[in-house]
């Protein structure tokens, strides 16, 4: 079993869910992040004074699935929130070493 | 003939009055609380609150009689009737405004002297001991903004050289702004001292209570349902509209983006620089006030406050005391006898004079203010203490202060 850690774009999210639910990836967590890689950061202006922004905010995807299904699922997040631009973000894969699903008790990947 | 009540009068200042405490709570709590860290949000929003009930005990204890009461020497009245006795009883008419009950008034009159103070807030958040506000709200008041009134409205020197300030210039802008000034360099600046909104929602929603309430403070200030509160209300939404505008061009050249906030500022900078010319001007000065106060406005809070580095966190000298000075010394060249019969008028009328006392009133009251609130400060400083404990400040004050956040997970 892996985590697939997506942190993309946040505009890019609704896209992302439309594309994952096609390929029958229903489950996900998403949060709201901040953070900041090659893009740097942004200007805003208040009464006459820039400030700088260098922390940005991005949408963060979190999915846990079986090996087999991978590939596909990190194939769709690239190719739908992808833009060519810096700042489009990045995903993070690790092993998971266990799932456990509190309602029954299932253990492993019938849990996920 | 004796004056007898006006029912339309008295139901005009009776909305009035809600009206401008409106502005007060929530009008300047929310356009301050949205400027601030979301660490701050209840803090601020609540310097606002705790000063109008402060005020409000306070102005029916002693304040509106010394204010109004029977003037001595130009300076102060008379207390004769402490915690308002006998006063509603009596049913007496104001000798103010002859077809307004007395206590319709001083209820009114209580409204301005609770968001004066509520304004200077703004100066101060983020870092000041809300026990250090407590204390300043009655010392201030009754040192500053009631001989200040007093000599402006109650029938004190400025009022007998023949001083104009329609709805407060002086009284409200002017004193608020120097006051904020002065706390400010007892104060010192905060470890972060940028203006980061945290949610302009809160300032967008108080602002528009506040252009809303600005109504009441400027078309009641006619004491009646008359063609003088009409003519007050055109004015004072001119010049809000000139004032935003104008901000908006300030920020496209200066900055390269119209902005909100900058829309925001302006609008509250030509509100508080009509405020003195009200019941004075007429349309063409009210476009040239509303104009001139916020370009004024955007150079005091963009370029005067980084050159001179004194931490005025939401500008309440740089929006309200500037446009308090510019509105109060334009009433002494547009004032129009045409406007008003009541006045001999300013410059353009022929009565040049009049910008002199102008002038004079915004130097006396400017000085008092800031000289008086640097004593009671510094007082307050030597015996409680202005400031938060550093740490406190980093944290945030609502949690610290108050065991309380604004802005909870669940």
């Amino acid at each position: 079993m892996k985590k697939i850690l997506a942190i993309i774009r946040p505009d890019k999210l609704e896209e992302v869910k439309q594309a994952l639910e096609e390929i029958g990836c229903h489950g996900l967590t998403v949060k709201e992040v901040r953070g900041r890689g090659r893009q740097l950061g942004i200007t805003e202006s208040y009464r006459g004074h820039d400030y700088k922004v260098d922390l940005l905010p991005k949408t963060e995807i979190e999915i846990v699935t079986m090996e087999v299904k991978l590939d596909n699922i990190v194939e769709t997040i690239v190719k739908t929130a992808q833009t060519g631009d810096i700042g489009d973000g990045k995903i993070f894969i690790s092993p998971v070493e266990e799932v456990i699903r509190i309602r029954t008790g299932e253990r492993g990947e019938k849990a996920i | 003939m004796d004056p007898v009540l006006n029912s339309g009068d008295t139901a005009w200042m009776l909305i009035s009055t809600a009206l401008v405490i409106l502005m007060t709570i929530p009008g300047v709590a929310l356009f301050y609380g949205g400027l601030i860290r979301r660490e701050n949000v209840l803090n601020t929003i609540f310097l606002s609150f705790i000063s109008f009930a402060i005020v409000s005990i306070l102005w029916f204890v002693y304040g509106y009689d010394l204010v109004f009461g029977a003037d001595i020497w130009g300076f102060i009245g008379t207390l004769s009737n402490p915690f308002f006795g006998g006063v509603i009883e009596s049913n007496t008419l104001s000798t103010y405004a002859p077809t307004i009950p007395t206590g319709l008034y001083a209820i009114y009159q209580m409204t301005f002297a609770a968001i004066t103070v509520a304004l200077i807030s703004g100066a101060v958040v983020e870092r000041m001991k809300f026990s250090a506000w407590l204390a300043f709200i009655p010392v201030w008041i009754t040192l500053v903004y009631i001989p200040v009134s007093h000599w402006v409205w109650g029938g004190g020197w400025l009022a007998q050289m023949g001083v104009l300030d329609f709805a407060g210039g002086t009284v409200v802008h002017v004193n608020c702004g120097m006051a904020a000034l002065a706390l400010v360099l007892l104060l010192g600046a905060r470890k972060n001292s940028q203006l980061l909104p945290h949610h302009l929602g809160y300032s967008i929603i108080g602002t528009g209570l506040l252009w809303f309430g600005w109504f009441g403070f400027n078309a009641g200030s006619a004491l009646g349902a008359t063609n003088l509160a009409v003519s007050a209300m055109i004015v004072t939404n001119m010049s809000a509209a000139v004032g935003m505008i104008t901000w908006i061009l300030m920020d496209k050249l200066e900055t390269g983006k119209p902005t909100l906030l900058g829309a925001l500022s302006g609008a509250i900078a030509g509100l508080a620089a009509i405020t003195p010319a009200a019941g004075y001007v007429n349309i063409t000065a009210a476009i040239i006030i509303g104009f001139i106060a916020s370009i004024c406005g955007y150079y005091a809070v963009s370029h005067l406050k980084p050159r001179l580095g004194y931490d005025d966190s939401l500008d309440v000298f740089g929006i309200h005391g500037v446009s308090g000075i510019i509105g109060t010394i334009a009433v002494g060249i547009f004032a129009t006898p045409l406007i008003n019969s009541a006045i001999k008028g300013g410059l353009i009328a022929g009565n040049p004079g009049q910008i002199g006392i102008q002038i004079l009133a915004v130097l006396v009251i400017g000085v008092y203010a800031f000289i008086m609130t640097l004593i009671i400060g510094k007082v307050i400083d030597i015996t409680i203490g202005l400031r938060v404990e550093k740490k406190h400040e980093v944290q945030g004050l609502d949690i610290n202060l108050h065991e309380e956040s604004g802005y909870r997970l669940s």
